[in-house]
């Protein structure tokens, strides 16, 4: 090799490189009151999943018919409910499986929704026609009435919720990964990468795939609040998670007919718990969603 | 709060002010993440009436955030934090909202490098231009009939149907005209010129130019011309200013300044554009070493001093004020007076050039290659029947405007569009497949792309390691330590050090990128590299290392490059064979010095009259008018494509046949129904004109 004339560029380059800013997301995020608010939510909520029976000051099963309907008071704080339950330890209890079961259906979702947006985006054509027609079809069915009757006929189980709630979300990531992909391939390091001799996975998965990921994960949180909305509903329907497991969309289905008597308690607690987890989680989506699109 | 109406306006003195923008100490201070940049530091100038003036530096000198500081149109979190900014003598900064408006309204006019993104995309043009007229006060029909005189005297020939087409309808050039008759409509003191001719090609620039410097005479407007093309500010104006880092190095009489600079930095940067006699075998560009202080970075001394030739311990310590360098200029240099002594970065002259153009064996040759585009019913012909070949160790320029079909040829070439059926491809006397997916793995590494923007090129979630471990081992076939080795050896070819390794594109500057780019086109010893304007993304002086770049590699590895340019300034410094496309088909097709050289055809010549450049004293010479748009693909002319635009029209043989591409003399082909002999008499009369002044 020759002796070059021109000094390596200067260290300058470095410098200015670093200096012009990586806005990181989640140093964007952290400045987020938003995403803030949100975050400390849903972090309570994962606490009351994994330690709830520890936290419980009772347990959420018992029941105590000497204690029915009791109104809110020290020894019960959101009182008890028509078979005496502890209406507090079951709201700190009742979000367990919607925690188990939500993220496990929007990932599912999301990763057969990536692979066929991937593949539709990529290959386009008749690929794209004709898994598009199925998308479609998938698009058209109502979440809510489609899982009542897929619930019905194969069986409550939530195995069966997880993967009625994924396939049900799959069109709806598909349709926003082949959106991102479509841009994406148009750039000349795809065509670099056809260059060197590459085939269309490695293109997808390797070259595509990570530069896809802000859409991807946005989308991924906006589902997760619509499952855990579609469990809550479908298990209220009675459909989804099934008696004698501590839910919040049990308990309300339970007891909203005493609430015109009198005992707003059971099932006031439980509708507000809903609020807070879906809010949270819309709020986690929103200021994530904005954070990207500022960088 | 004091009510407007109370305070006494700064408004008309009784002495008609003398300039149409004054600038005075002028610091402009951007707030950013709770601390304060100071990006434009201490500029002064002023534009006097019907005065052209210019504003050159590389990105980030700070020129664009003057323009706007102008009229009041700084982003929320940046302020002039020092001086005045005067507009025909009125203090633009005290004045209250509906007097800002009044100065918007009828006293500044701006436009911007994108018309398209000037005009409203759902309103018919006429209106948006009438609606101008509107407010200044006319009545609806007769601002319509402003509007449409407004568009012939920017030299629009169908003022009436322009007027009832949308935006997207019209070409770039037609455009940005409509937004230049916009902008005049209510017959400013001061426009403002921001990059408007950057994104035009070549000819279309010159036209727009040529507009501009008209109607400049006839409204006595002054110009506030900003541009990082030299060429296009020798052309446009009277006086210039250099920015560099914020502060104006240098200012002067344009000529006098860009002939004879009096500051290191103007020196620098003027030697690193290839100029008309510069080619690669006789001339090695210069270029500025380093990269631009970032705002604020320098807080003692001279902005320049880290990247000067000359620097000295007083420039590091001592703030250079504006030194009186004689006949109205300045110069922000201590040592001005030997400022034309900056040491030579590079040697001026390379080493022996590898092989004679059109003398090595033929690499790649493409036969009868045509490519039709089917778009919403209508049929684009990109390519008609485009042969070519390119030979060992040369580079062939692909120029052409915007449309002419380079990149859909490059892209053939290379296998990533497929031809239409007749095509021939061949690679050292093989067959090479039409798609790149069926190509073996030595075909595929012979013919590589550096492309035009490195940002879309380089994947910028993958670190440059790996981008370049990958190329190495699919196309080199290097593992292991081999692999390692070669790739300490491909970045000390490029140039890169090592610590760029672990790095994302996005943390590199665009020169380093570029030479990323590069480094991956060479990572499997290629035949033939294409670069698709590997240097328009970049600034002059960076543009000037690449080129230098691309020519070591040249000489050193025996490859061959297929070069496309707009800029034909940079073809001409590069190339040994050019190629001329014009909508699909090739013009002329011959050795640099047979087609830059007379006789060449009608279009080239045009091509060559409309760039500005710096060595034609400013273009005052008269240059061959091309005439109307560039025709569409869609619908090309019948017979010779370019009869409609063509200087030197014969009459209907141009009209109803297609001359065929000839071979008038050894190497030498032309698309022209003029014979050699007459194109060159007609040529040299024009040069013996051109060289009267």
């Amino acid at each position: 090799m020759s002796i070059v004339d021109v000094p390596v560029e200067s260290t300058g380059a470095i410098q200015a490189g670093q200096r012009e800013v990586r806005r990181d997301l989640l140093r964007g995020l952290s400045k987020s009151p938003m995403f803030i608010i949100g975050a400390v939510v849903l972090l309570f909520w994962i606490v009351c999943a994994i330690f709830g029976p520890t936290i419980a000051p009772h347990d959420p099963l018992v029941q105590n018919l000497e204690a029915i309907n009791r109104s809110p008071s020290s020894s019960h704080w959101f009182g008890t409910d028509q078979l005496g339950r502890d209406v507090f330890s079951r709201v700190i209890v009742g979000v367990r499986d919607v925690m188990i079961i939500a993220p496990l259906a929007t990932l599912l979702g999301t990763v057969l929704g990536t692979i066929i947006g991937l593949v539709m985006g990529y290959y386009r054509g008749l690929v794209d026609d004709t898994l598009g027609r199925f998308v479609e079809a998938f698009l058209a069915l109502p979440l809510v009435v489609t899982g009542l009757i897929a619930l019905s006929t194969l069986g409550r189980s939530n195995l069966v919720l997880i993967i009625v709630i994924g396939v049900l979300f799959t069109p709806l990531i598909a349709r926003t990964v082949r959106a991102a992909v479509l841009l994406e391939r148009e750039l000349d390091y795809v065509s670099a990468a056809r260059l060197r001799g590459e085939r269309g996975p490695y293109i997808m998965f390797v070259e595509i795939l990570p530069n896809v990921f802000a859409p991807i994960m946005v989308e991924f949180t906006v589902r997760l609040a619509y499952a855990i909305f579609a469990i809550l509903t479908l298990t209220f329907l009675g459909v989804g998670v099934q008696p004698p497991t501590a839910d919040w969309a049990l308990d309300i289905s339970a007891n909203f007919g005493v609430v015109p008597a009198g005992y707003w308690w059971e099932v006031t607690f439980a509708a507000i718990a809903i609020i807070t987890l879906i809010v949270a989680v819309t709020l986690i989506s929103d200021s994530i969603q904005a954070t990207l699109e500022d960088q | 709060m004091s009510t407007a109406a109370d305070a006494p306006t700064p408004g008309p003195v009784d002495t008609p002010p003398q300039d149409a923008l004054k600038l005075e100490d002028v610091d402009i201070t951007y707030r950013v993440r709770g601390r304060d940049l100071v990006t434009v530091h201490d500029v002064s100038f002023r534009i006097g009436r019907a005065e052209s003036y210019g504003l050159v530096g590389e990105s980030g000198s700070g020129k664009s955030t003057i323009a706007l500081a102008v009229v009041r149109y700084l982003a929320r979190n940046g302020r002039v934090s020092r001086g005045r900014i005067e507009i025909d003598g009125r203090d633009v900064y005290s004045l209250n909202e509906g007097d800002l408006r009044k100065l918007r309204q009828h006293d500044v006019s701006m436009v911007y490098q994108e018309p398209g993104r000037a005009l409203n995309p759902t309103l018919r043009v006429g209106s948006q231009v009438a609606e101008v007229f509107e407010i200044a006060g006319e009545a609806k029909a007769q601002a319509r009939d402003r509007a449409e005189q407004m568009l012939e005297k920017v030299r629009i020939s169908d003022p009436a149907g322009v007027m009832n087409r949308y935006p997207h309808q019209l070409s770039g050039g037609m455009l940005q005209r409509v937004v230049i008759a916009m902008a005049l409509a209510t017959d400013p003191s001061l426009l403002i010129l921001d990059e408007a001719t950057t994104a035009l090609d070549a000819t279309v620039e010159a036209e727009v130019l040529e507009l501009v410097t008209a109607l400049r005479e006839e409204f006595h407007t002054s110009l506030l011309v900003i541009s990082h093309n030299l060429a296009v500010i020798a052309k446009m104006c009277d006086r210039v200013g250099v920015l560099y880092g914020g502060e104006l190095m240098e200012e002067g009489p344009a000529q006098e300044l860009l002939h004879d600079p009096r500051n290191p930095y103007t020196v620098g940067l003027l030697r690193c554009i290839p100029r008309r006699d510069t080619v690669k075998t006789n001339h090695t560009l210069d270029t500025i070493p380093g990269f631009p202080p970032s705002p604020g970075e320098v807080e003692k001394g001279c902005v320049f001093a880290d990247r000067c030739g000359l620097v000295q311990d007083r420039c590091r310590t001592e703030n250079p004020p504006l030194y009186d360098a004689g006949s109205g200029r300045q110069s922000r240099c201590h040592f001005w007076e030997i400022a034309q002594t900056l040491p030579r970065v590079v040697s001026p002259v390379p080493g022996a050039a590898a092989v004679a153009p059109g003398e090595g064996e033929i690499l790649v040759s493409a036969e009868d290659v045509s490519k039709t585009f089917h778009m919403e019913g209508e049929t684009i012909h990109g390519l008609v029947d485009v042969s070519l070949e390119v030979r060992a160790g040369e580079t062939l320029g692909l120029v052409g405007e915007s449309g002419s079909g380079k990149t859909t040829l490059a892209r053939v070439l290379l296998g990533l569009t497929e031809p239409d059926k007749g095509a021939t491809l061949e690679i050292q006397g093989t067959r090479l497949p039409e798609h790149a997916g069926r190509r073996t793995r030595d075909q595929r590494k012979s013919l590589q792309i550096v492309f035009q923007n490195p940002d879309s090129a380089l994947n910028r979630r993958h670190s440059i390691r790996r981008l370049l471990s990958r190329s190495l081992s699919k196309l080199g076939g290097y593992s292991g330590d081999a692999l390692l080795n070669r790739l300490k050896t491909l970045l000390s070819e490029v140039r890169l050090a090592d610590r760029y390794l672990p790095m994302r594109p996005g943390q590199l500057s665009g020169g380093l990128k570029q030479r990323v780019a590069i480094a991956r086109a060479f990572a499997g010893d290629p035949k033939i590299v294409v670069c698709d304007e590997p240097t328009s993304a970049l600034d002059v002086s960076v543009q000037a290392a690449i080129l230098n770049l691309l020519n070591d590699l040249q000489r050193r590895e025996q490859v061959s490059y297929l070069f496309i340019s707009h800029d034909l300034g940079v073809v001409r410094y590069l190339s040994d064979r050019i190629a001329v496309l014009y909508l699909g088909r090739i013009m002329e097709l011959g050795s640099a010095e047979q087609v830059w050289g007379a006789p060449h055809h009608p279009y080239t010549e045009a091509l060559l009259s409309a760039v500005p450049t710096l060595d034609n004293g400013g273009g005052k010479r008269d240059r061959i008018k091309l005439e109307g748009e560039i025709p569409s693909a869609a619908n090309p002319p019948t017979g010779c494509v370019f009869h409609t635009r063509c200087p030197r029209f014969l009459g209907d043989i141009c009209v109803n046949t297609e001359p065929p591409l000839a071979e008038e003399e050894p190497g030498h082909s032309i698309r022209c129904h003029i014979p050699l002999e007459e194109l060159r008499r007609l040529q040299s009369e024009e040069v013996s004109v051109g060289a009267g002044d």
